[in-house]
């Protein structure tokens, strides 16, 4: 086994994995503001599609998503996105599910007073969601979104049932064409780097929002 | 022209009528204190002068401007957008729990609402800020955060922020009760100094000589209703109502 030729395949292959991650916070994190806000609305005709699409987002497995986006939508739309793109649509309207419910905790949990105080102060709606709450919204779900930011670097995985060529899919087949088990350590190394990277940025940020409260 | 004029204010909360027809008159430069026992809509009304709350029927002029009133079938019908928001204007309200913005420092709580909502330049209000400050014996905490302050400095903080939108009427919700005994009297003490600035107030507390003291009108409120209004000297030293009597004397048992 030549090994700075499997280091070299699998930093390309680091490079869809980090591809995937990025373009679905991107993405995710706004959707699932708007989906937060979406499910506290009192509107049903905004609430309750809202509810339908978390229940079905965090209700049925990723691969399955992953295999419906890819596979499915051409029999009932007529519409077939290329692979990768499949995989980042997927992963963006899962996550945004998961965020949403995270952003709506962490809303929820900025104590009505702040909203009164603003009120009385004569703030419109819009100032006070954006000055008052949302600063104080980021610092309460800075530690779930730690977890589900490190899940998304271990989920870009199975974006392979779609053959999309990340990381783990060069790993396997590494593994199968050198028999050895050497290519899945080094995949774990990898993950555990990407993670360490992501553990530590978010070590930051909770440090940064450490000066009230 | 009473800066604050509520007329027979109701109002229900899921069947449970807290505010029986309440009605209160503030002139410009007075000094309202209401007392009465917990629950007895005194925090209430305040919110709905505030426009916290909404009342069910009634009337409110504020600075002579109607905010609500009623429509032929007997309930309230509230101005629209722009004359609320006009109206709240010239309202500020000091609550019992100071709702500070914990993520601003002293300073940025109290030029965030002349920045944003009057549309003052940051010096202008930094300015009017430290002077706010300085008035709050709080000068040297300009650059500190609500967390490191002490519960009289962050309830004296958010008096200045309440100031420094220059209301017309200023609303204090039992702002003592949240405080150690210790604290309470410094609290006392800025709100006496604005009264003596002739700022017009409405003080809802349970401190009985401090609300004698500083008042030029008491209301003594109970179950939803006005039991008893007048000058200090009177409801406190000439009780008409066996109501009020009874509320005093407990007080007075209590030291």
């Amino acid at each position: 086994m030549n090994y700075s030729v499997l280091i070299a395949q699998m930093l390309q292959a680091s490079v869809m994995t980090l591809r995937i991650f990025f373009v679905t916070l991107v993405f995710s994190l706004p959707l699932g503001l708007a989906v937060a806000l979406g499910r506290m609305t009192k509107v049903k005709a905004v609430n309750i599609p809202v509810r339908i699409y978390i229940l079905i987002m965090r209700g049925t497995p990723l691969m399955l998503q992953l295999l419906f986006i890819f596979y499915g939508l051409k029999p009932i739309f007529g519409i077939q996105l290329e692979r990768v793109l499949s995989a980042e649509v997927a992963f963006i309207l899962n996550y945004a599910a998961y965020f949403a419910e995270i952003f709506r905790g962490g809303i929820a949990a900025v104590p009505q007073g702040q909203r009164e105080a603003a009120q009385v102060l004569g703030f419109t709606k819009r100032q006070t969601f954006f000055h008052i709450v949302l600063p104080q919204v980021v610092k309460n779900i800075l530690p779930p979104m730690g977890n589900e930011f490190i899940t998304l670097v271990k989920d870009t995985s199975l974006a392979q049932v779609i053959g999309v060529v990340e990381l783990l899919q060069t790993t396997s087949e590494w593994v199968s064409s050198a028999v050895s088990m050497v290519p899945f350590a080094v995949a774990g190394v990898f993950y555990l780097i990407m993670n360490a990277v992501v553990s530590r940025c978010f070590t930051v940020l909770e440090k940064h929002y450490a000066y009230y409260r | 022209m009473p800066i604050l004029s509520a007329h027979n204010i109701k109002k229900s909360f899921g069947g449970v009528e807290v505010l029986k027809g309440i009605s209160v008159d503030v002139d410009k430069g007075e000094v309202l204190t209401v007392i009465g026992p917990s629950g007895s809509g005194k925090s209430t009304f305040l919110r709905c002068a505030a426009q916290l709350e909404s009342i069910d029927s009634g009337e409110i002029k504020i600075c002579g401007e109607t905010l609500a009133s009623n429509n032929e079938s007997g309930c309230a019908v509230y101005a629209d957008k722009a004359a609320r928001s006009r109206i709240s204007r010239h309202v500020g309200l000091v609550f019992q729990n100071f709702n500070l913005f914990p993520h601003f420092s002293v300073l940025r709580n109290i030029t965030e609402a002349p920045v944003r909502v009057l549309g003052k330049t940051k010096e202008e209000a930094e300015k009017t800020a430290i002077g706010l400050l300085e008035k709050m014996e709080l000068s040297d905490k300009a650059g500190a955060y609500p967390c490191q302050l002490s519960g009289g400095q962050q309830q004296r903080v958010s008096i200045a922020r309440a100031l420094a939108m220059s209301p017309d009427i200023l609303f204090f919700d039992e702002p003592t009760s949240a405080l150690d005994p210790e604290l309470t009297g410094e609290i006392l003490e800025v709100i006496r100094a604005l009264a003596e600035e002739h700022m017009t107030m409405v003080v809802v507390t349970h401190e009985m000589s401090f609300a004698r003291g500083v008042a030029d009108k008491v209301v003594f409120m109970a179950d939803g209703t006005v039991v008893e209004e007048g000058p200090p000297e009177q409801l406190f030293g000439n009780t008409q109502s066996e109501r009020t009597k009874a509320f005093l004397s407990r007080y007075n048992a209590g030291g």
